[in-house]
């Protein structure tokens, strides 16, 4: 009996263990397969992104296939991944609603697309370079962090 | 990785639009990665579960670098343009609601109008900055 007791106790304990860190490996292994897609595809690099977006110097259009092909995945899949009434470690599906245009939205996606071509980085990469250098992700992490809070605070 | 890769870039491309599949398929969030950010350092339900999205995005980097031998350059621009573009960049994801990973892949993989405009502003944002700072006002960036 005891032993019965033990092995349904410790498989119980196991199962309840598996269902609480289950989602956080989930966030987990997403990162880390975007951060390989942002290093193999070169959008780690600044450089290699305002060789994109610097249309009258050597261009460089690279950042459109990644674009393409990672629009393209989840245009496929997400159709399959909703068919479910909740995702598989959570109970339901958070997907922004809103479909209106405003000030907010056009101003920021500005201001947002001013300091990517002035630095050459996106929150994803600036990110990632961590793997590459610490001097301009931190600076550049910084900042960013700075701003989003300016930007978050209420009113 | 100097000029045009595009393998490299489609197959990259992939690896993000598998990732952003899998977070929604699991957690039933969306992979936009200012968006994460933020809910990481306003410390609150969930906030730990962001860092270890943010540290996977580190840890891939490097796993793909280890796996392969790549040695990406280093680059060294002044603080003063990487403070200014962090800034702005920080500021407007979160009033615009969102960055290249939220609106320019999962939103625009939902055929969201806001996103589809948000993409369309920061890109054409992004080139007409880097034709000014770099062609007119000479800037190293």
């Amino acid at each position: 009996m005891r032993d019965r007791h033990s092995i349904y106790y410790s498989s119980f304990a196991g199962l309840a263990d598996v269902k609480k860190i289950a989602p956080g490996l989930a966030w987990l292994a997403s990162g880390v397969v975007f951060g390989a897609g942002l290093s193999l595809s070169g959008m780690i690099s600044p450089r290699k992104v305002l060789a994109f977006l610097d249309v009258a110097g050597r261009w460089d259009p690279t950042l459109l296939l990644v674009m393409a092909a990672a629009v393209l995945t989840p245009m496929i899949a997400f159709r399959f991944v909703l068919r479910r009434d909740n995702p598989l470690l959570a109970s339901k599906f958070h997907l922004p609603t809103r479909r209106d245009l405003d000030i907010s939205l056009v101003g920021g996606a500005a201001l947002f697309g001013v300091g990517w071509g002035v630095a050459g980085y996106c929150p994803g990469p600036a990110i990632a370079a961590f793997s590459v250098d610490l001097r301009e992700p931190a600076i550049f992490g910084l900042a960013m962090v700075v701003g989003m809070f300016i930007g978050d605070r209420p009113g | 990785m100097e000029g045009f890769t595009p393998f490299a870039g489609l197959s990259g491309g992939v690896l993000i639009g598998l990732a952003a599949v899998m977070l929604l398929a699991l957690t039933g969030r969306i992979a936009g990665v200012s968006g994460i950010l933020s809910n990481a350092i306003h410390a609150g339900s969930g906030s730990a579960e962001r860092w270890l999205f943010l540290a996977g995005l580190v840890a891939g980097a490097l796993l793909h670098q280890w796996l392969t031998g790549v040695q990406l350059p280093v680059r060294t621009l002044d603080w003063p343009y990487l403070v200014g573009g962090g800034l702005l960049v920080g500021f407007g994801t979160r009033l615009g609601g969102g960055c290249t990973s939220g609106h320019g892949v999962c939103g625009i993989a939902r055929f969201s109008p806001r996103s589809i405009v948000a993409t369309v502003t920061f890109m054409t944002c992004g080139i007409v900055t880097v034709f000014i700072t770099r062609h007119l006002l000479g800037w190293p960036t």
